[in-house]
């Protein structure tokens, strides 16, 4: 069965390869894919990795600045904190384990993630991750720093799962389509592997996102190529590093249940997939799952309600809407925690309906972006890194979607640019910001990434897009150079969330709309089949 | 980007080549840099405060300028700028050290956007080129991880007068003797390094350019001297009128200088010193006293006395006849036929001599005949596979330059992308063309163009393989072997290993150019 599926998809595969030898005459990457798919992504990844060191020479958040720090610390206390306490001790507040000093509020699997990293800095720098004493350790000993060796964690997470997660999601999404020629395949690789946003907030940031957005990678990919059980173990270690995860929960979900409802033994294939679930649950959970309080205790760690709604300005709903409804002084946080869970909800409610109903490649990989964008706009404590996950289906979809794909990673760099402004990251976010809009538009394809769309892109939007690229770019330049009035000091972070909530906004329905659309093309076109 | 037509002008294309790689050397700015750097902000300050008669003989730091005068007006030029960024940057005394961000961002980027040369001399080089050997090149040159680990993360200007070199070598190619002359006298006011292929120049051009008849030739002749009295005049005019000659001329040849540098690069010397060093302990063995010399090869500095044991002592007057010995079967080439298409490669066989057998050679030299054999590396597979090895050998002898541990993923993957381009490139330009030619032989019969590994195709022998895999374990013995069994002990030990794994590479570079060259017709 799968032996003939395999050389079904083989033969795709030639098919493909020889159309494109035809076409590929005078394009100016005839040497980068000459060679296949392989040795293009070897070429990419090996100068993705080359982009990533150079970034993480910059500062990370937090660098030399005490009390608290940043995210970097965070990180390096948690690889203190599991690899000197058992593992029961590692989410409850003790003498040993002072929870209001960065404790750890990530799912377990980040905290063995942590553990392993820890035994590799405690054979270089044992100072580092000693208990108590390594707080805000930052010194340099010899000529490898600890800053060189947390860096190298994340390259190696990066390297080890987020690219072998990306060829996989390529190599099986370019099967299944028939229109890719071998350049679209390098320009997507180069799409995934560079984006601007993940590389500046794992490798200058710091933080391990790839190891979560990697495994979700893994699991769009295994549920591309048929695999759902993989895809559901994937896709729940991806939620145990990571709970923000839960964002493309409802694409998973309706998306796996709408195919089961179409076999033959439905029942059977939800219990197969909900025992892998499970079973995966139950192995990172292990050294909790022996008493309902230890479970509370950790669940309560991960759902930090107290932070309240929105942090920071993030350019999400409940954020952008402040300005108007003080949502945090007209309602408690308990009631703040239904409403947005009703909104989150009611806003993903028509993507996953779609799934349910029709559940196909494309539409899932639109019911992702639907999801996470509203999570994004609508749900509790969001973060301005969390556009990552919208950011990553779009990613995905970047042959579909040229022009919004580009767009959305336009307004998703801009709305971290106070926050990278903060961490000191100004160079690379610019040089990462050209290199991305120089590879975008890289020359010598014949189907270039505007021309595709040109018919959906009316003139009035055209104009509208470059007006806002406009204003975006006056205000990086203001955000720069001027000093906000003194009565309002983060005016300039304001009208940033402002203008890019309105986008995201716009974005969510152009991508919903575009869901539904799949369903009703697909539907006239199945009536034409059946016409003839 | 309406870029349905495949015609998009060739220097809208090389710009974004350049850019790409602009891009990574911005996010390299906040890398190690070597003292080179505090040597060319000292030559900024001193050039804007102190008078020109001055500039050669300030002694305010160590870092004296020793390059010819064009280079310092070109720093004066860009201390006009320096001073309107941050006046602390060019100032002569409160400059000294400065390690501002504003000097840091200044200097690094007044590199990168002088490679704006190079890439203009590449699209003089390449713009009549053939699309496929264009690209190539194009990778070849503009993404060079040589340039990129001297230039951008070491400090200094090569790729700048790397530009004016490739100039001068376009002029040439396309007929444009004079000019060609003329940019390369440029360059030597520039830097003097690159005088060594000074006379396949004057051959070539006494041959191509000046040779015909009595009247017409000699008209030419006194032509291009009157161009090259004209250009130095205008570098050297000023210091000979205020009386400064003599002291530009001693700080630009400091022969005080050792026979290797402290870091040996890979020539012809390493072999020479180590065949000293066997030849003592075997004649120590057999009986015979000799003494060890005081003077060390590592401390970069040696003075009178001879640093060797056994074999005689090596002085400048012998590197000099050394390398004008070794360029002469070439020079005889270009006498005899003096052809356009070949200049390149004599000139990148001259800067190969005077690396392997000059005085007092830096590693970082290997750049000047590297990046011209790219012109030649396209120009046949025999080429491409020469051009393969020597460029990853080279680019390797570079490692010890960049030795922290924060720039090692950086300089292994530049030199891992690199090959794996280069290999990219080679095999798709070339087994194309095996292919096309197979196709055609077999015209009439549908030839399916599938099985590419043929005769033809781009493959290195065993010999290559096994050697640069040697790279590789010299590599791994250096960085985690031998810290690991031999601690402190011996540390001289890799870079060493280096050097003499390197020159047996380069040594063959020689020996294969010089073939070349006399095969040719």
């Amino acid at each position: 069965m799968s032996s003939l599926r395999e050389r079904q998809m083989g033969k795709k595969k030639a098919v493909t390869d020889d159309k494109v030898d035809v076409d590929n005459e005078d394009d100016l990457w005839w040497w980068l894919i000459q060679r296949g798919v392989g040795a293009s992504f070897l070429c990419i990844s090996v100068f993705a990795l080359l982009v990533r060191v150079a970034v993480s020479l910059h500062p990370y958040s937090g660098a030399g600045n005490p009390p608290k720090f940043g995210d970097y610390e965070a990180q390096r206390h948690w690889m203190e904190i599991t690899l000197n306490l058992p593992a029961k001790e590692w989410y409850r507040n003790s003498t040993t384990n002072d929870l209001s000093y960065w404790g750890l509020d990530y799912p377990p699997f980040t905290a063995y993630q942590s553990y392993v990293h820890g035994l590799f800095l405690r054979t270089f720098d044992p100072d580092a991750v000693s208990l108590f004493t390594s707080r805000g350790h930052e010194t340099y000993l010899g000529l490898v720093s600890l800053k060189l060796l947390m860096r190298w964690t994340v390259l190696s997470s990066d390297a080890l799962i987020f690219f072998p997660a990306v060829f996989g999601f390529v190599s099986v999404y370019h099967t299944g389509r028939t229109s890719s020629r071998k350049t679209d395949i390098t320009w997507h690789l180069a799409m995934l592997l560079l984006s601007p946003c993940l590389i500046l907030i794992d490798h200058g940031h710091f933080q391990y996102n790839c190891i979560s957005l990697g495994l979700t990678v893994g699991a769009v990919a295994a549920i591309l190529s048929q695999k759902e059980l993989v895809a559901s173990f994937l896709f729940t270690l991806a939620l145990n590093h990571k709970q923000m995860s839960a964002y493309f929960a409802p694409a998973f979900f309706s998306h796996l249940l709408g195919k089961c409802l179409r076999r033959k033994n439905p029942i059977l294939e939800v219990s197969k997939l909900g025992l892998v679930v499970l079973g995966t649950f139950a192995a990172i959970w292990w050294p909790y799952i022996h008493s309902t309080d230890a479970i509370f205790g950790v669940l309560s760690r991960l759902a930090p309600f107290e932070r309240g709604i929105y942090e920071d300005y993030v350019a999400n709903f409940w954020c952008t809407t402040s300005i108007l409804i003080k949502w945090k002084r007209l309602f408690t946080t308990q009631s703040l925690k239904t409403i947005s869970l009703t909104a989150t909800i009611l806003t993903c409610l028509p993507s996953m309906v779609q799934q349910l109903l029709a559940p196909s490649s494309k539409g899932f990989l639109y019911g992702l972006l639907n999801s996470s964008l509203s999570f994004y706009l609508f749900s509790f404590q969001v973060h301005e890194k969390s556009i990552l996950l919208p950011l990553l289906p779009a990613s995905l979809l970047a042959l579909e979607e040229p022009r919004a794909f580009k767009w959305l990673t336009h307004l998703a760099l801009f709305s971290m640019f106070p926050l990278l402004c903060r961490d000191k990251l100004v160079l690379p976010y610019m040089a990462l910001y050209s290199l991305f809009t120089l590879l975008y538009h890289a020359p010598g394809q014949s189907t270039g990434r505007s021309s595709t769309n040109k018919t959906d892109y009316s003139s009035v939007a055209s104009i509208m897009t470059g007006f806002l690229y406009l204003c975006s770019f006056i205000l990086h330049i203001v955000y720069l150079t001027m000093r906000p009035p003194e009565k309002l000091p983060f005016l300039f972070e304001a009208i940033i969330m402002l203008l890019c909530f309105s986008q995201f906004l716009l974005f969510a329905f152009y991508a919903n709309a575009k869901q539904w659309l799949l369903s009703s093309k697909r539907s006239t076109t199945d009536k034409k089949k059946k016409f003839i | 980007m309406e870029d349905q037509n495949p015609s998009i002008s060739t220097s809208k294309l090389l710009l974004w080549f350049f850019s790409i790689s602009a891009c990574v050397k911005l996010l390299l700015i906040p890398s190690y840099h070597s003292t080179d750097f505090e040597v060319h902000r000292h030559w900024l300050a001193l050039t804007r405060s102190l008078p020109l008669s001055n500039w050669y003989s300030d002694e305010t730091s160590p870092w004296t300028l020793d390059y010819p005068p064009f280079f310092a007006y070109f720093e004066r030029s860009l201390s006009l700028l320096a001073h309107l960024v941050d006046p602390r940057i060019v100032d002569i005394y409160n400059g000294l050290e400065y390690k501002a961000n504003s000097v840091i961002y200044f200097q690094r980027i007044s590199v990168i956007l002088s490679d704006l040369f190079l890439v203009y001399g590449v699209y003089r080089l390449t713009r009549n080129l053939e699309v496929k050997r264009r690209d190539l090149m194009w990778v070849l040159i503009v993404w060079s991880p040589g340039l990129v680990i001297v230039d951008h993360i070491h400090f200094q200007y090569n790729g700048f007068l790397l530009g004016w070199l490739l100039l001068s070598i376009s002029c040439l190619q396309e007929g444009k003797d004079l000019m060609g002359g003329f940019l390369f006298a440029v360059l030597l006011c520039f830097k003097h390094l690159f005088a060594v292929a000074a006379p396949v120049y004057f051959v070539y051009l006494l041959r191509h350019y000046c040779w015909k008849g009595l009247v017409r030739g000699f008209g030419r002749l006194s032509l291009l001297g009157a161009v090259v009295v004209a250009v130095f005049a205008a570098a050297y005019g000023p210091f000979i009128y205020r009386g400064q000659i003599q002291q530009v001329i001693h700080r630009m040849f400091p022969f005080g200088r050792g026979l290797c540098h402290a870091y040996w690069a890979p020539n012809f010397w390493v072999f020479y010193i180590i065949l000293d060093k066997v030849l003592t302990f075997f004649l120590r063995r057999l009986g015979f006293s000799i003494q060890i010399p005081a003077a060390s090869f590592t401390g970069g500095l040696v003075g009178d006395s001879s640093p060797f044991a056994v074999l005689p002592r090596v002085t400048p007057a012998t590197t000099f006849i050394m390398v004008l010995l070794a360029l002469s079967p070439c020079l005889i080439k270009a006498w005899r036929n003096p052809r356009p298409g070949l200049i390149a490669r004599w000139i990148s066989y001259a800067y190969t001599c005077g690396f392997l057998f000059g005085w007092h050679v830096h590693e970082k030299a290997a750049l000047h005949f590297v990046i011209p054999l790219a012109i030649v590396a396209v120009q046949s597979l025999e080429d491409a596979k020469h051009y393969f090895m020597l460029s990853i050998v080279s680019c390797y002898s570079l490692f010890p330059l960049l030795y922290e541990a924060q720039e090692y993923p950086i300089k292994v993957l530049l030199l891992v992308l690199h090959s794996i381009l280069m290999w990219l490139g080679f095999s798709a330009l070339f087994n194309e063309e095996s292919a096309t030619t197979a196709a055609n032989k077999k015209k009439g019969t549908q030839f399916k163009t599938k099985g590419s590994s043929e005769k033809g195709g781009f493959a290195l022998g065993w010999v290559g393989k096994s050697y640069l895999f040697g790279l590789l374990i010299v590599e791994i013995w250096g960085q985690f072997l031998h810290p690991y069994f031999l601690g402190d002990k011996l540390p001289f030990v890799p870079l060493m290993l280096i050097s003499i794994y390197c020159g047996l590479g380069i040594m063959y570079s020689w020996i294969w150019q010089l073939s070349r060259i006399l095969e040719s017709t």
